[in-house]
């Protein structure tokens, strides 16, 4: 009896089914290349595995000199923004599964910034445009009592979906606008612009869109929507950026 | 790689799938969608009209030198090769003027970045019917008795 039961239970648990994929990856130790390089490593991964996993593996198991950032793993802390298949995407969200395991899987870092070693750009320009457009709350009226600046639940949803950047770079390394005029302050510098200039509790407004009036501002986006496609959190960088435009013409948010 | 390894091993003619390395050092192109393509066709087609207007003012003003100038050089126009050339004006003016205005919707009708793809295929869409109203009647012309 005993036995049948463990006929009907089979004692060793069903190996995942593995297969091996190629992936490309774009090379650059700045103290031995003169230029990027391609380089293929074969990976032994699951259907559930992320790029970063790849990643990983290729790291602990082949080349603990393949250089990459990554903190949380887990699609929050927007440090492994790279291009995969010719795409920017987080490889930490990025499933093996719905690549095309049959072609090699082309990684490289994200275009427009400073390549410093494989996959790691210099991200300092990227948050020097951020930080240049007053990223946080300027409100000067203090409310009375100690309480809280009340805002309603509509006033809130307003500028909800530009709430969610977590300033992975994945838009503005898209864009081709940025990629040709490294001065353009890019999609994720007027998302978080957007995110206070539609803020009913922020007073300055107008300071951010004069900020964003320039040549190198909101003007230049060409809508090729890229951004919108790149962004791992779904944020409609390109409607964000219209909005700010018409708001610019409006003269007040 | 154990599984590999066994391969080798048995001596099997396995052999791996042939892998095209990249050979140049830049970086692969974008794989942007239709807003990028939109975007590039624009570029492409707004410059190629440029020059063109570049030329037309220049063989347009001759008429002011001599009358004789203008009709000498319009006259080198008339050939199948020029005949072709206004065929892809023509296409590049529509596909820029059509494209033109959807990048107009998007900038300034409240859900047009929302439908921006949509757009895209009717601006693909009335272009492809504009060219088949021009384009036989065109050749026509160019290839037909005169």
């Amino acid at each position: 009896m005993s036995n049948a039961v463990m006929e009907s239970k089979p004692s060793v648990p069903d190996e995942i089914p593995t297969f091996t994929a190629t992936l490309i990856i774009r090379r650059f130790d700045p103290e031995v290349d003169a230029e990027p390089r391609w380089q293929d490593f074969d990976v032994e991964l699951h259907g559930t595995d992320r790029v970063l996993d790849a990643l990983h593996k290729i790291k602990w198991e082949q080349d603990g000199s393949l250089t990459f950032r990554r903190s949380c793993a887990h699609g929050v802390c927007g440090s492994d923004a790279m291009r995969i298949n010719g795409r920017n995407r987080l490889a930490c969200k990025t499933l093996i599964k719905d690549l095309d395991i049959t072609q090699p899987i082309y990684v490289e870092a994200i275009k427009g910034l400073p390549l410093e070693k494989d996959l790691v750009v210099d991200m300092e320009p990227f948050f020097d445009s951020f930080r240049s457009v007053n990223p946080f709350l300027m409100a000067g009226i203090v409310p009375k009592g100690g309480k809280e600046r009340k805002q309603s639940p509509v006033e809130r949803a307003r500028f909800d979906d530009t709430t969610k950047c977590i300033l992975c770079a994945a838009c503005t390394s898209s864009c081709p606008v940025f990629w040709t005029d490294g001065q353009y302050f890019g999609p994720a510098a007027i998302v978080n612009a957007h995110r206070f200039i539609f803020d009913s509790r922020d007073e300055n407004a107008q300071v951010r869109l004069d900020i964003l009036n320039d040549r190198e501002g909101v003007w230049r986006c060409r809508t090729t929507f890229n951004c919108t496609d790149a962004c791992p959190r779904g944020i409609e960088v390109t409607k964000a950026i219209a909005e700010v435009k018409q708001a610019i013409l409006r003269g007040k948010p | 790689m154990p599984e590999k390894t066994a391969g080798t091993l048995a001596g099997d003619n396995l052999v791996a799938p042939k892998i095209s390395m990249p050979r140049r050092p830049a970086g692969t192109l974008y794989r942007g969608r239709e807003g990028m393509w939109s975007w590039v066709l624009h570029r492409i087609t707004g410059v190629a009209i440029y020059f063109f207007l570049l030329v037309h003012i220049l063989d347009t003003a001759l008429v002011r030198v001599s009358p004789e100038a203008y009709n000498a050089v319009i006259d080198t126009y008339k050939t199948p090769i020029m005949g072709l050339g206004e065929t892809a004006l023509v296409a590049a003016i529509g596909l820029h003027a059509l494209n033109g205005l959807r990048i107009i919707l998007i900038d300034f009708w409240s859900v047009g970045t929302k439908y921006q793809r949509l757009l895209f295929w009717i601006v693909i869409g009335l272009w492809v019917v504009l060219l088949i109203g021009f384009v036989p009647r065109q050749f026509m012309h160019i290839f037909g008795a005169h």
